[in-house]
């Protein structure tokens, strides 16, 4: 195989199986609407991707084989070691740095395509040069974005917003004397100037760093979304420039795939995708914190509020991403699965945005064994709010916040909501009565319907299982 | 391949994105995420086909990364994707080792 290449770069045949391995992500894709069958459909989509992989192996005209032989083992490894390795709480970051990686690969091979149009000498025809600075641009944002993204996410750097000042006009100046410097190499394109479009490479470098860096922690699920969204758009870009069909396909259905869950995820936060861009409120200085005034709440403790739940028919639980730093999931279907047994039925409403990412806190979930049919999302619950019993708040706050709903200068005004204040009876498990990400009061913890167990999370719900099973 | 051939590859499959992923329940957006990933790997395709004409020292560590890159990507993105889904597949059956996966903090 490795004496004679076969296939002809561009040819019918490689065509074919490129058209092959898109097809097959597509279906793999479409497996992925249900749990029980999306794990076949990535099984499809990774053939698909063997298919394009050994398709283009066969081309005339691969060769440095030393170098793929290093580059697969390297990056096999690495992958592999972890996607073994990574834990559920920690796939933010996994999926931040596979972005970035994304975006990075295609901004080297842009420059690679372009170090290679000056080799052959000549103009570089437009149609593969501005592909080619898209390609470049846009991975490299995407690249340096996401590294912001993943060391906020891991607390490597405060998940506050970092400004500096005139922020806006810096963003601007460096987006248009990207777009300004593209214009120029493309004009010049006789042959196209190395130097310019790695200064392209630089400035796009820290355009990425600096629109991220201003992003606060809760904002993260739309952020993480957009640049996934960003380097599949890169990798369609660098798939007009090699005129490759697969990275088109590939690449466009990556794109689809995030702006469809920015699109959400910023629904979800009533919140347009610029304002969370341009306006860094993600931990904005605690716009209305605690005013100092002291509300009566009522505290219970894990006895009582196992008394309550047990001796209810219908208990939903709502967890947060408080849940998921505490590690308390497997404590909470500990507590779940003894409700269960002594015939209560419980469910879990799940907020869009209520872990770091699209779908976070679903994955948590299914982790600790909570089967996905008793995962209810926002707008199937909320209409049966008022026929539960108990709801149960564990690490979840902004999203419960019925100030959303009813107070129409709150920030969040106009956020959906678990509408847990129509439950008969809440249970707030929390450490404190401090703010959400939002930086203002709940008003839920004061309501004449809701008892707070102020308690970690991971141990309140071990205590209340324990306290049910001696019941 | 023309560049209009090209566009209209581009505009059908942004068609055909939002038609399929849009079906995707919220509960699975997660392994879409990194499923999405292992598909963004197509990227290691350029890589190869760069390495594959590159002559000098820059060129091949350009291409290594890249190739090495999209391999993450790839191997990363399929393999965390079937662990995650592995997790919605499995049956709820009583088992007291629960606590051992989630890890111990940080």
């Amino acid at each position: 195989m490795i004496a004679e290449a076969v296939l002809k770069p561009g040819g019918d045949a490689a065509t074919a199986l490129y058209i092959v391995a898109f097809s097959l992500f597509i279906l793999g894709l479409k497996q992925g609407t249900h749990p029980t069958t999306a794990k076949r459909g990535n099984m499809i989509a990774a053939a698909g991707m063997a298919v394009a992989v050994v398709t283009t192996l066969l081309l005339d005209g691969m060769g440095n084989w030393g170098y793929i032989a290093i580059g697969l083992a390297i990056g096999s490894s690495v992958g592999a070691y972890a996607s073994i390795k990574v834990k559920m709480t920690e796939m933010p970051q996994m999926v931040a740095l596979y972005n970035g990686v994304g975006g990075g690969a295609v901004a080297l091979i842009a420059w690679s395509e372009i170090r290679h149009g000056i080799s052959v000498g000549g103009a570089v025809p437009l149609e593969d040069l501005i592909p080619t600075l898209l390609a470049g641009i846009i991975g490299s944002i995407s690249f340096w974005g996401s590294n912001i993204a993943f060391a906020k996410l891991q607390d490597l750097i405060p998940t506050r917003p970092l400004a500096v000042p005139g922020q806006q006009i810096i963003n601007a100046v460096l987006g248009i004397g990207v777009i300004v410097l593209a214009v120029i190499i493309a004009i010049n394109n006789d042959p196209p100037s190395q130097g310019l479009f790695i200064l392209i490479l630089v400035c796009a470098a820290i355009l990425g760093n600096l629109v991220v860096l201003p992003i606060g922690g809760a904002d993260m699920p739309v952020v993480i979304s957009m640049l996934n969204a960003f380097t599949g758009l890169s990798a369609a870009a660098a798939g007009f420039a090699l005129q490759n069909v697969a990275l088109i396909v590939a690449g466009t259905l990556v794109g689809s795939s995030g702006t469809i869950l920015t699109m959400e995820m910023a629904t979800a936060m009533n919140r347009s995708v610029a304002n969370i861009l341009f306006s860094g409120f993600g931990g904005a200085p605690a716009a209305a914190a605690g005013t100092g005034e002291q509300r009566p709440v009522t505290s219970i403790g894990a006895q009582d509020a196992a008394i309550k739940l047990a001796y209810a028919d219908n208990v939903v639980i709502v967890p947060g991403y408080g849940l998921a730093v505490a590690q308390a999931q497997h404590a909470v279907k500990e507590m779940a699965r003894a409700l269960e047994k002594r015939g209560v039925t419980v469910s879990y409403a799940i907020h869009p945005v209520a872990g770091r990412m699209p779908g976070h806190m679903n994955v948590l979930l299914a982790e600790a064994d909570v089967p996905y049919e008793q995962l209810k999302e926002m707008d199937e619950i909320n209409p049966e709010m008022p026929r539960m019993d108990v709801a149960v708040v564990i690490g979840a706050n902004d999203v419960t916040n019925p100030a959303a709903k009813n107070d129409p200068n709150s920030p969040i005004a106009g956020m959906p909501i678990i509408e847990v204040s129509e439950a008969h009876e809440v249970i707030v498990i929390k450490r404190s009565l401090s703010t959400g990400f939002a930086g203002i009061d709940n008003d839920l913890f004061y309501e004449p319907n809701t008892s707070m167990l102020f308690a970690d999370a991971k141990a309140a719900a071990s205590e209340i299982a324990a306290e049910i099973e001696n019941l | 391949m023309s560049l209009f051939t090209e566009f209209t590859i581009f505009v059908l499959a942004i068609f055909v994105g939002f038609e399929v992923i849009s079906k995707v329940p919220t509960t699975l957006h997660t392994p879409l995420m990194s499923q999405t990933n292992a598909i963004h790997g197509i990227v290691m395709l350029g890589g190869l086909i760069v390495l594959g004409y590159a002559n000098d020292p820059l060129e091949y560590l350009i291409g290594t990364i890249a190739v090495a890159f999209g391999a993450i990507n790839i191997v990363g993105g399929f393999m965390v994707t079937d662990r995650m889904l592995g997790m919605f597949a499995k049956k709820p059956k009583p088992k007291a080792d629960a606590d051992g996966k989630g890890g111990s903090g940080k």
